[in-house]
């Protein structure tokens, strides 16, 4: 624990099917009960029994930023998670595990063991989860924590079970709470509680959300890891939001009945990985050239191809620079954090409703499946709603033109249904009318103008995204540059770096497309050493930046081996490239997951 | 006068006028279909049915997607989608979605619909969702000048199988009952009233229709003419055919010899999947509710995550 309040992380760990999620939700809720900050990071693999999860959940009594570096509560649900992470462990830190069936190997110094005589405490109890509920007892119990706070937990989470389970959960947390009392030494300090209760997310669930506040009407979707929680939580709310939720052969389908409810004039989305993307993307091309707005989500996993379904990457970047053939212009945003890609959803369909264009928002692992606290209050449930130029109720005036050449190159935007505006889109190019001119009409003045029509609702949307700005100390002697879910953990690794007395700033892009390539330009030429994050091996906002500024930052910290940057790892990377001569600094991976 | 006629008098607005003759239903373009292209007589049929169920241009939305015949919404006057190569029916299906009371028809070729696009007809068809889906099917490539398409028959000589074709065609009509659609017909091009007829029913059944049109290519397909159909076309209304009897039109559609037939060899009443979406319920279109969050909606979203 810090001396800057709390600052704890509890490792749960054991083999998919022993049931790991249930009692991280429940430590979850209960720690937003509490008013306390959490950031959960699961590490798992594509397995739905065996395997190896690790969920870390870092708890603080201010905001979390990351899953931190350390463990200060590692419960081990099976053998393997003792084998594989005792180890790592330092003085003080708790391990609880069942001594009926798992043995602690070599134990390093001041790591203080619990075994838990599961079989003992559970009786006759038939559940075979049940050691789970024992241990958030004994858990409660050395986190210094009173015993109501889980029960009423327990109760939420398995009320729809009927009263015999939620007893049965009450009874056997209870004994584990008892033995621990009586047999463990608790942590020194006792859990605090925070200003106010907080509400518990998953950067997926804060996506959808940010699309309902936004208006969406038509979500569609293919399952793939790590987007399927957006599915998830819109087909849930689906009958009660009023939000039509289809599940479709495919990311091809997908992103078509997107683009088709779209001009039928809802707000439209969908959600997908790399490899679904990568299908949807003629159709992001056709949403530009037919000038639907609409918004796709790609949530990045380790690649190329199938790559690590569950592991987290940053290497989708020049993938939806690139999406689609042609030469178009479509927003993309990088969200920094999980209410950041909540705001992000009602921020992207004012901008593509006012171009009448695709936008993408690149989200990942890291962010998506992560599951965090967050204060309601900062959440804006009606946030401004700009259509553009949709003509909602429009009168006819006898000459629609639904491709009119107008000086923002913006068209009045009709939709299908209404009198007197009879027209076509198409995916050839078209003239003002919507007639096409790719074949009897071939007409290169038409071409050119229709292009640059198209292009010229992009000038000056640069202003209707904020400019990144430095946050931290002006003159630091190193500034951090990252795009997306760095953030947070950057964030901690500047808080550490301070207390070693290294001085350091960060500049976090989180819009790609506009890029402030001006102010970004004279931020970085103007920082004294430039260090730029990413999780992927090739630098592809590197080669991003030089494209849009010609800048080349000094050093490079990347990781790319599908688990996500820790603040040390940074911490370790910035001194090692101030004091050497060195470009690149990789990471090494110390909890293998 | 209907009541709605008498209402627009009563308070002196003009209500939208019908069509006086299927000619209002002619586009901008005139079409650039070789001379003889069976794809006329499928625009005309289309016309024509729209003019006879009484509908009007803004009520209809055409959908294609790419090739010869997928020029078709620009050739006629109701709203239109030319969409890409295959994806009709996803664009279609979401347009129906987003307004559902919108008559949304999805239009293009065998290459269109059954070659690139095959997947999202299998799936359309399962989820049957109400719209019409009108292939005109010249079973070969035309636009790309000439290969074989996933219709043509073994041995057809093209220039991407200049040895012969080795492939067997697909049978959309069997595939499509076999998916699950709910209205399965087939038309002639050089038949415009009987196909009409075929059009208007599958219009107005609610449910996923497939019209497969033989619509010969005058110019790359020198096998299934004109010529070649017309001895062989029989109508199923014809025969004793019960369209109810899914394995007796299975049988009928499997025939490709002497007797080829047209008209309808299936319908049932499955309820279409936009008639079983609890979400369009209230039925106002989901393209005209106001957006977002009702304070109410929102403190309910916000107690579930405490």
């Amino acid at each position: 624990m810090s001396v800057n309040g709390i600052d704890f992380s509890i490792a749960i760990g054991g083999a998919a099917g022993q049931g790991i999620a249930t009692p991280g939700n429940i430590l979850a809720r209960m720690f937003g009960r509490r008013g306390l900050h959490l950031y959960a990071y699961n590490a798992y693999q594509s397995i739905i029994r065996g395997g190896h999860i690790l969920l870390t959940l870092r708890i603080r009594d201010q905001e979390v930023h990351s899953h931190g570096d350390g463990l200060d509560l590692l419960l081990c649900l099976n053998q393997d998670t003792m084998d594989r992470h005792l180890g790592i462990l330092g003085p003080g830190a708790r391990v609880l595990y069942n001594s009926d069936k798992v043995e602690p190997g070599a134990v390093p110094d001041g790591v203080v063991l619990c075994p838990m005589p599961i079989a003992e405490l559970a009786g006759d109890s038939k559940n075979k989860l049940i050691q789970n509920t024992i241990s958030l007892g004994v858990m409660m119990s050395v986190l210094g924590a009173e015993f109501s706070m889980l029960e009423e937990a327990l109760e939420q989470a398995f009320k729809r079970k009927g009263a015999a389970v939620v007893d049965e959960n009450v009874i056997m947390a209870r004994a584990g709470y008892d033995h621990a009392a009586a047999n463990f030494e608790p942590f020194p300090e006792p859990m605090p509680e925070g200003d106010k209760p907080l509400a518990m997310w998953t950067g997926n669930s804060a996506l959808a959300m940010g699309g309902a506040a936004a208006g969406v009407k038509f979500y569609a979707a293919y399952p793939m890891s790590p987007s399927t929680g957006v599915l998830h939580w819109f087909a849930q709310h689906s009958h009660e939001l009023g939000i039509m939720v289809r599940q479709v052969e495919d990311e091809i389908g997908v992103a078509n009945m997107v683009i088709g409810a779209a001009h039928a004039g809802c707000r439209a989305m969908c959600a997908t990985s790399g490899g679904g993307f990568a299908l949807m993307t003629e159709a992001i091309g056709a949403a530009a050239m037919m000038e639907i707005p609409a918004v796709f989500i790609n949530v990045m996993r380790a690649g190329p191809s199938t790559g690590v379904p569950t592991k987290t990457e940053q290497g989708d970047l020049w993938q939806v620079l690139g999406a689609s053939q042609g030469d178009f212009e479509r927003f993309i945003v990088a969200p920094l954090d999980v209410l950041d890609a909540y705001n992000c959803v009602p921020e992207l369909f004012n901008l593509v409703d006012r171009a009448q264009c695709p936008g993408i928002i690149i989200s990942d692992l890291l962010i998506s499946e992560g599951t965090f606290n967050v204060d309601p209050d900062l959440l804006d449930l009606q946030p401004e709603i700009d259509r553009g130029a949709l003509l909602v109720d429009p009168s006819p005036n006898g000459n629609y033109l639904r491709y009119l050449d107008t000086e923002s190159g913006i068209s009045p935007r009709v939709t299908p249904g209404h009198e007197g505006f009879v027209h076509t889109v198409a995916t050839d190019e078209h003239d003002e009318d919507g007639v096409i001119i790719s074949d009897e009409f071939t007409h290169p003045h038409k071409r050119r103008r229709s292009v640059e029509k198209r292009a010229r609702k992009f000038l000056g949307v640069c202003a209707d995204v904020p400019a990144p700005t430095l946050e931290g100390p002006e003159d630091a002697e190193v500034t951090l540059l990252g795009w997306g879910s760095t953030y947070g953990v950057i964030k901690e690794a500047i808080e550490m770096l301070a207390e070693q007395g290294v001085v350091a700033n960060q500049l976090a892009i989180k819009w790609i497309v506009p890029f402030h390539s001006e102010v970004v330009e004279e931020i970085l030429t103007s920082a004294k050493h430039v260090l730029l994050v990413e999780n992927n091996y090739s630098g592809q906002f590197a080669r991003y930046l030089r494209s849009e500024t010609g800048f080349a930052p000094n050093g490079h910290i990347r990781k790319y081996d599908g688990e996500p940057f820790m603040p040390h790892h940074i911490v370790e990377g910035v001194v090692e490239l101030l004091d050497s001569e060195a470009a690149i600094h990789v990471p090494y991976q110390e909890i293998i997951v | 006068m209907s009541t709605a006629e008498m209402t627009a008098e009563m308070i002196g607005i003009e209500l939208p006028r019908s069509p006086e003759s299927p000619k209002e239903f002619k586009g901008k373009v005139t079409p650039d279909w070789c001379v003889g292209c069976g794809d006329f007589g499928v625009l005309n049929s289309l016309q024509r049915a729209l003019f006879e169920l009484g509908l009007k241009p803004h009520e209809v939305l055409c959908v294609s997607g790419i090739g010869c015949s997928s020029n078709l919404p620009g050739y006629i006057n109701t709203y239109g989608m030319h969409t890409l190569h295959g994806r009709s029916l996803p664009v279609a299906t979401g347009a129906k979605l987003g307004n559902h009371k919108l008559n949304v028809i999805a239009t293009g070729g065998d290459g269109d619909g059954y070659g690139i696009g095959g997947n999202h007809l299998m799936h359309t068809a399962r989820r049957n969702i109400d719209i019409t889906y009108l292939v005109m099917n010249n079973q070969i490539y035309g636009l790309t000048t000439g290969q074989i398409s996933p219709t043509s028959r073994p041995d057809m000589k093209t220039k991407s199988t200049p040895f012969g074709n080795l492939e067997y065609p697909i049978n959309p009509i069997t595939s499509a009952i076999m998916n699950g659609a709910t209205y399965v017909a087939r038309g002639y091009s050089a038949d415009p009233k009987h196909l009409t007829e075929i059009i208007k029913n599958g219009i107005e059944h609610k449910g996923f229709s497939l019209i497969d049109v033989f619509s010969p290519c005058v110019t790359f397909n020198h096998d299934n003419d004109f010529k070649f159909f017309k001895p062989r076309i029989k109508k199923l209304e014809d025969e004793d055919h019960d369209p109810t009897d899914w394995k007796a039109a299975c049988e009928k559609a499997m025939a490709w010899g002497d007797e080829i037939y047209i008209g309808l060899f299936h319908e049932n009443d499955r309820p279409s999947l936009d008639s079983l979406e609890m979400v369009l319920d209230s039925g106002i279109p989901l393209a005209r509710r106001p957006l977002g969050l009702s304070g109410e909606q929102g403190e309910k979203l916000i107690s579930r995550m405490m």
